[in-house]
């Protein structure tokens, strides 16, 4: 099972990479859920793939009797899936503001953080009238001055 | 010795209070903690000349065998009594030499903080405290070369010293590393015992030049020589103290330190030897070329460390006795020569040799003083100075006479040739501007006050005075000194006059060349200028150069690597991963061949279940509409929790499916925000395959180590552990649970944490816009409502 | 908000059944599959039903406490579960326990339930934070 496993992952690893490297942030988006999805696969088969009980200990019990899967792994992905839909919604929502503010999904046109090299040629808006990278790197600029 | 050293470092933040309320006499109450310090030390010397030394240990990270050990001996008393001896004139120098400058108390801050960080260098017995007061040395140094920072110059020139002696320090760092390592301890007491292991150890030469780069670009060696003449920018007291007495000879110092446990070899004979000669002829010819004062007693300070090296090098008595004579010699007469000549700028305003003239009456104390630091200096008898060469010709001509015998002449060759440029230099510091023609700047030029003249007459009297008495010298200097070089007690003899030997000749050749030399000196300044354009050669440009390249490397990578494209990024960062992983696997020979029964082995559910995966992975990743997108990815979730199940997870499998279902709201809230596209842009061709191939690549490393993980036995231990305690210690049936809230619930608590960052930071990405004025034309506005208040608890 | 009267009749029902779901998923969590974590998505998910069906301003109504404060509360309940022990003398977040009965009937009460009441408390918070500030985006 861990073999048929180490081949499903790398193929949603390699079809999250292709989609993380997209200039559209929704299939940038599209590229971590995977991913995240693919790592805790990873980390699940790691531990071992054992059919059947889970890691419960039975009435009367003191400890885990007979075969059972690996309890520690299970633990782990258990938060990371949280911690990554965390990490998810909040790349939802900032792309989401990202598109407010630059009236576009493409991130090779949201270069506020990073203006352009001066040979670098950056597309223009998508709609007539956005605000341009070249306006924005301005307004940078401008930040620190009181507003009228 | 931790508490004078502390002590000073508390002076230096108290001096910029003292300067300010006592702006008049700031520099004499200032001078009173380093005076104190020098009697401390004087009260040590003798002890430490019948023989004893002085080890004091503050454990500081004891884990890691760092500790706060200072160690006195001949080598380090020497030392510190120049730091505090000399830092007390120049304190008081400083005083009357900046009077009035508004910057004066943080300057005294510097001054005293380096001088603190100085006697920390020569103190130090722990390798590693000793790396730390030696950078202190370096950035003091640059603050104070920076001192007049609003002129470009004086930047400069602090920047290039900062960075040629702390790249120096760093390659030295890892050289007094390895040495530590090698030779077992870090205490440089307890190495010299190791030298006869580390003389002979694969690593001895590995070490040796890793620890020269730093003592050569510290002691301004050639061809780290450059930074030395430009550090002349700072304010004279600084020239004085840091660059002619203390800071730059710290490489000197160390040099000596580790002579008795690195010394001795051949290769560490003909190395300083040769770098020491070369340094010393070059600083010299230099020196000859300049016209402004204190740049020819900048370079005649090169030639100084050169001859200290190279004595160093030497290692034979001669050199020994020599290394002291020359070391005091130097810094009393250079020390007095610097101050005198700062004296000279600030009475006549300049410094330039051809403008000066008949000061003798104006200036008769300083004249005095200069004087008789530019006998010293030309090394004539009776003064220090003249010991220093006659025992400097002993040595070399010692040298000549064993088996580096080319070496030896060489090294004589050059050595006279240096002292006649010498006498030179001390013509044109002390005739020139005294003795000569009186000129237009000298003519409203008087007597300096008290504070500037002290230093100089104090310094010229000293090295008189030791060269008189030199048996007093020989008991309370040369002996501990050479008993430190040479890691034994031996017999020293100072004496001025020798006999009839040929070190006497060599001293009469050299005054005869100097002062016919001095004679003529346009005709050999024009002769050197030509030389010298006619090689075209100039450290100082080529340092520029240097700077230059980095900088256009630095901006060309910025480029390449940086382009400011998220996806060249991520590309950057994925493609970096699977080079480094995959080629550490193949490297190391780890890829292990799939097992196909164990795969064709699977139940036909988790075969069904994986294509399932595969299916949706590549619907999600071909699709054309988002809906698609969303949909497949739903659908590789939902799978994969079904696994969970199946295989003994459910509590990661409910987790897994509640999760699916608000990344659905979530992405549909969103979604459904963001207006439809014009286009789900698809790559262009090129880049489409280029992604692909980083994909794929990525994704066969993924496999690869997946496949070779799972070749290996689990570690079942932790499970094991939990799973055999959770009842009995932490009263829970669902071990995955007890481990999340009970054995590893700190790991629960960060994480945790992070999700409910993750929620503020959304929150506050959503609700707390900055009020901005809206894009141009934008009709709709939709960031432009004010913020809302969403807090109604 | 999707003004649909089916999916507010049902949300009705469904928002108490999850809700009592969810408590009973929390608290058996520590012998049978379930827990904090689990607990609060599903009740994060019922919420967020609520405000699907009738929208961000009856949930806020439902809710009475800003989602902020209830993730703030629970990483207070969590974070008191583990200074429990620091007082008493032990590493932080060592657990404690309290027993009552005898032998297989035996009742334990301890901070790690109270750890997963924090955790419960913040998995919701934070994900109602999210929800309802997107869902009140255009209003």
């Amino acid at each position: 099972m861990e073999t048929l496993v180490a081949f499903t992952v790398g193929v949603m690893a390699a079809g999250s990479v292709y989609l993380l490297l997209s200039h559209n942030l929704v299939r940038v988006l599209f590229g971590l859920i995977l991913l995240s999805n693919a790592a805790n696969f990873v980390i699940f088969a790691a531990g071992g793939m054992t059919e059947g009980l889970p890691p419960l200990i039975g009435l009367g019990e003191k400890a885990l009797t007979g075969v059972y899967s690996n309890p520690l792994p299970q633990a782990l992905i258990l938060t990371a899936i949280v911690i990554s839909f965390g990490l998810l919604a909040f790349a939802l929502v900032l792309v989401y503001r990202g598109y407010q503010e630059l009236g576009t999904v493409d991130s090779d046109r949201m270069r506020l953080a990073e203006p352009p090299h001066p040979d670098q040629d950056i597309p223009e808006p998508e709609e007539p009238g956005r605000l341009h990278v070249r306006d924005a790197s301005r307004r940078v600029e401008n930040l620190g001055s009181p507003q009228s | 010795m931790l508490s004078a050293i502390l002590g000073i470092f508390v002076w230096s933040l108290l001096a910029p209070i003292v300067a300010r309320r006592l702006p008049r006499i700031a520099g004499w109450v200032l001078a009173v903690v380093p005076a104190a310090a020098t009697v401390w030390f004087v009260g040590f010397v003798p002890e430490i000349a019948a023989g004893g030394t002085v080890r004091e240990v503050v454990a500081w990270i004891p884990g890691l065998g760092v500790n706060l050990s200072f160690y006195l001996d001949g080598l380090s008393l020497t030392f510190a009594l120049l730091i505090c001896g000399i830092g007390t004139l120049i304190v008081v120098y400083c005083g009357g030499y900046l009077h009035g400058d508004p910057m004066l108390p943080r300057f005294f801050l510097f001054i005293l903080a380096f001088m603190a960080s100085m006697l920390g260098v020569v103190l130090a017995d722990n390798i590693v405290s000793l790396i730390v007061f030696w950078e202190l040395t370096s950035v003091t140094s640059f603050l104070l070369i920076g001192y007049l920072h609003d002129s470009p110059q004086s930047r400069r020139s602090a920047l290039q010293a900062l960075l040629v002696t702390s790249m120096g320090g760093l390659v030295m760092m890892a050289g007094l590393i390895l040495l530590g390592l090698t030779g077992g301890s870090f205490e440089l007491t307890e190495l010299v015992g190791q030298g006869d292991m580390l003389r002979e150890h694969p690593y001895y030469l590995a070490i040796l030049i890793l620890i020269l780069a730093g003592t050569f670009t510290k002691s301004a060696q050639f061809p780290f020589h450059f930074w030395l003449p430009n550090a002349m920018d700072a304010p004279t007291p600084v020239s004085a103290y840091l660059h002619s007495a203390t800071m730059v000879k710290a490489g000197v110092y160390l040099m000596a330190r580790l002579a008795p446990t690195l010394g001795g070899t051949e290769v560490w004979t003909v190395t300083l030897v040769s770098f020491g000669a070369v340094t010393a002829l070059l600083g010299a010819i230099l020196a000859v070329r300049q016209t402004d004062l204190k740049r020819i007693l900048a370079y005649t300070t090169i030639t100084a460390l050169g001859q200290l090296t190279m004595l160093i090098g030497i290692g034979n008595t001669y050199a020994v006795e020599t290394f002291t004579v020359y070391l005091l010699a130097h810094a009393c007469y250079k020390g007095a020569l610097f101050m005198g000549v700062g004296a000279v700028d600030h009475e006549a305003g300049t410094r330039e040799v051809t403008q000066l003239g008949g000061l003798l009456a104006l200036m008769p104390v300083t004249a005095a003083a200069i004087g008789l630091a530019a006998l010293s200096n030309a090394g004539l008898p009776p003064f220090l100075g003249f010991i220093g060469k006659e025992f400097m010709y002993s040595s070399t001509v010692g040298l000549g006479e064993g088996e580096m015998a080319l070496l030896g002449w060489l090294a004589t060759a050059a050595m006279v040739a240096s002292n006649a440029l010498m006498i030179v230099t001390a013509g044109l510091v002390f005739v020139k501007p005294f003795l000569g023609r009186r000129t237009e700047a000298a003519g409203h030029a008087h007597e300096a006050p008290v504070s500037l003249w002290l230093g100089p007459v104090v310094l010229a009297g000293i090295g008189l005075g030791l060269g008189v008495f030199n048996g007093a010298l020989e008991r309370w200097f040369v002996a501990p000194v050479a008993a430190s070089l040479t890691g034994a007690p031996m017999d020293v003899h100072v004496y001025l006059w020798g006999g009839f030997t040929m070190p006497l000749a060599l001293s009469a050749v050299t005054v005869a060349l100097g002062a016919a030399m001095y004679l003529g000196w346009p005709r050999v300044k024009a002769a050197l200028d030509g030389i010298a354009s006619a090689l075209g050669y100039d450290s100082d440009r080529g340092w520029d150069r240097i700077l230059k390249g980095l900088v256009r490397v630095a901006l060309l990578q910025t480029r390449v690597i940086q382009s400011g494209y998220l996806r060249h990024y991520i590309m950057f960062t994925i493609g970096f991963t699977t080079l480094a992983v995959g080629g550490t696997m193949v490297v190391k020979g780890a890829l292990v061949a799939p097992s196909l029964t164990a795969a064709a082995g699977a139940p036909y559910s988790a075969w069904a279940l994986s294509l399932i995966v595969l299916a949706s992975t590549v619907a999600a990743v071909m699709a054309e509409s988002r809906l698609v997108a969303i949909l497949s990815l739903g659908v590789v979730g939902v799978v994969i929790a079904l696994i969970f199940l199946l295989y003994g997870a459910p509590d990661v499998a409910i987790t897994q499916f509640m999760v699916e279902t608000l990344v659905v709201i979530i992405v549909a809230l969103v979604l459904a925000r963001l207006p439809r596209l014009t286009a789900f842009a698809r790559p262009d061709r090129r880049s489409a395959v280029r992604d692909g191939v980083i994909a794929v690549a990525f994704g066969a490393v993924v496999t690869a180590v997946m496949l070779a993980v799972i070749d290996l036995p689990i570690p079942l231990d932790l499970s094991e552990y939990f799973a055999e305690r959770s009842y009995t210690e932490g009263f829970g049936r669902n071990v995955v649970n007890v481990i999340l809230v009970d054995f590893r619930a700190m790991d629960t608590l960060g994480e945790i944490l992070v999700v409910a960052t993750a929620g503020l930071g959304a929150f506050a990405l959503l609700k707390a816009r900055p009020r901005r004025e809206p894009p141009v034309g934008d009709t709709k506005t939709v960031g432009d409502s004010k913020p809302e208040t969403g807090d109604r608890s | 908000m999707m003004d649909s009267l089916i999916l507010r009749t049902a949300t009705r029902l469904l928002l108490s059944l999850m809700l009592l779901f969810s408590f009973f998923i929390l608290l058996r969590g520590h012998n049978e599959p379930g827990g904090g974590f689990i607990g609060g998505l599903i009740a994060a998910s019922a919420f967020a039903l609520h405000s699907i069906a009738f929208g961000p301003r009856a949930l806020r109504t439902v809710l009475v406490f800003d989602p902020r404060s209830i993730a703030g509360v629970g990483m207070l309940c969590a974070i008191a579960a583990g200074l429990f022990s620091a007082v008493m003398g032990d590493a932080f977040l060592t657990a404690g326990w309290l027993h009552w009965g005898e032998g297989d009937a035996v009742f334990h009460v301890g901070t790690p339930l109270l750890f997963d009441v924090g955790v419960f408390l913040v998995v919701i918070g934070a994900v109602l934070t999210i929800v309802l500030a997107l869902e009140e985006e255009d209003v």
